[in-house]
């Protein structure tokens, strides 16, 4: 394949997969990585480096949307970059270690449990009862401007979360992706923070998790010009106007068609993985 | 809606700081990296391109100092990983910008939290680590 149309194709791919991944919450890199190693015949080690700079590109884009309006918790999302930087590092330096058929099923089973969280129904487990002594003395503990007024919210089980996170930044180093399914369980679920927290939240710590792995990538040559330049440009033009789009669309249906893609995309990376194609 | 109290106040400035800050650097590195695209283009557009195996020796431009070498010869995949480059460190500028936040409102538990995030990413630099 020519450089010309080699950078056409994953051009329009990527400003699908950053489309689509704004609309549906999903994320850029899990559809790009799919795209480049199953359609494409990419190497799935370029194909991880790729995502990881469109992952970086997309969390800074819309994160200074974000902090504007005043909810992302920064001392929550510092004290859990401790987890998630440190562990993206040992996932960014493993990754090379392990079969790339592993990497693929792995990467397969990640994208169906991401598939099943964009369609459950999310509930909201915020209070503002007593909280532990980590949560204390960690100051986590805060507020967020609504229409009624200022809305309190306590944060629990820390050392759960935190746990949880150092999973999310294993995958995500392991993988190029932001893992923000994963990063949602341990916010909403076990650290139980109001929704519009933990989404600004995961966003402000996934460009810094990013980082920490990519640097790793670039150092080992994972990042190719030839790749990372229409996957990024790709992903971020498609990311924004989803963004401005999904102001007034309903996605509820889109969600579910969606799912079906990436089940299959899953099946596929796995059964790929397994048979040793990748 | 308002909430008196200083730490909310000065969080909040630092926050529209950040977000300013956070555009202005994803907009810049991506403009370099459509340039580097356009002059790659313009360069190696009929050349034939096989990614199907991962090699390392392959990407010329994997350290810092290299891609700053290419830079100067204007090669379009140097600059596209300048641009690349300047993107990764977004994020790491925001870490910085929040420990001067801690500092100003005297928070020095997360100064040291802060500080160790970035000590994380400055070791992630080492060419070591990798294999």
């Amino acid at each position: 394949m020519s450089v010309l149309l080699f950078t056409i194709i994953v051009l329009a791919g990527a400003f699908l997969a950053g489309l689509v991944g704004s609309l549906t919450g999903l994320g850029g890199g899990v559809i790009i990585i799919p795209l480049l190693t199953l359609v494409l015949g990419v190497d799935i080690h370029y194909a991880i480096g790729a995502s990881i700079v469109s992952v970086i590109a997309t969390s800074s884009g819309s994160a200074a949307a974000y902090v504007k309006e005043g909810i992302t918790n920064i001392r929550i999302g510092m004290f859990l970059e401790i987890a998630t930087t440190i562990s993206a590092v040992i996932g960014a330096v493993i990754t090379v270690y392990i079969n790339p058929g592993y990497i693929a099923v792995i990467f397969g089973c990640i994208l169906l449990f991401s598939a099943a969280m964009m369609v459950r129904k999310k509930v909201d487990h915020s209070d503002n009862k007593a909280t532990g002594v980590l949560a204390n003395f960690f100051k986590l503990n805060g507020s967020y401007p609504t229409a009624d007024g200022t809305v309190k919210y306590g944060v629990h089980n820390v050392a759960g979360g935190f746990i949880m996170m150092f999973v999310a930044g294993i995958i995500s180093g392991l993988l190029g992706i932001g893992s923000g399914a994963l990063k949602v369980v341990a916010m909403d679920n076990i650290m139980r923070l109001p929704f519009k927290v933990s989404t600004t939240t995961s966003n402000f710590m996934m460009g810094v998790t990013a980082a920490a792995s990519a640097i790793v990538y670039l150092h080992r040559g994972q990042i190719d010009p030839g790749i990372a330049m229409p996957v990024t440009l790709g992903v971020l033009t498609g990311a924004t106007v989803g963004s401005k789009l999904l102001v007034k669309t309903n996605t509820d249906k889109l969600k579910i068609i969606f799912a079906v893609v990436v089940t299959f995309l899953a099946l596929q990376m796995i059964y790929n993985g397994l048979s040793g194609k990748l | 809606m308002k909430q008196t109290g200083k730490h909310y106040f000065a969080d909040k400035d630092i926050q529209v700081i950040l977000g300013t800050l956070l555009r202005v650097g994803v907009i810049a590195s991506m403009l370099v990296v459509f340039i580097g695209g356009l002059i790659y283009l313009s360069g190696y557009s009929h050349e034939i391109i096989d990614y199907s195996v991962f090699n390392p020796s392959k990407t010329k431009y994997s350290s810092i100092l290299a891609i700053f070498q290419g830079l100067s010869t204007l090669d379009g995949k140097a600059i596209i990983q300048f641009g690349t480059l300047l993107l990764i460190f977004t994020p790491v500028t925001r870490v910085v910008f929040s420990i001067f936040g801690f500092l100003i409102e005297r928070d020095y538990l997360y100064v040291l939290i802060g500080l160790f995030v970035l000590c994380v990413i400055l070791i992630s630099l080492s060419n070591k680590l990798v294999g």
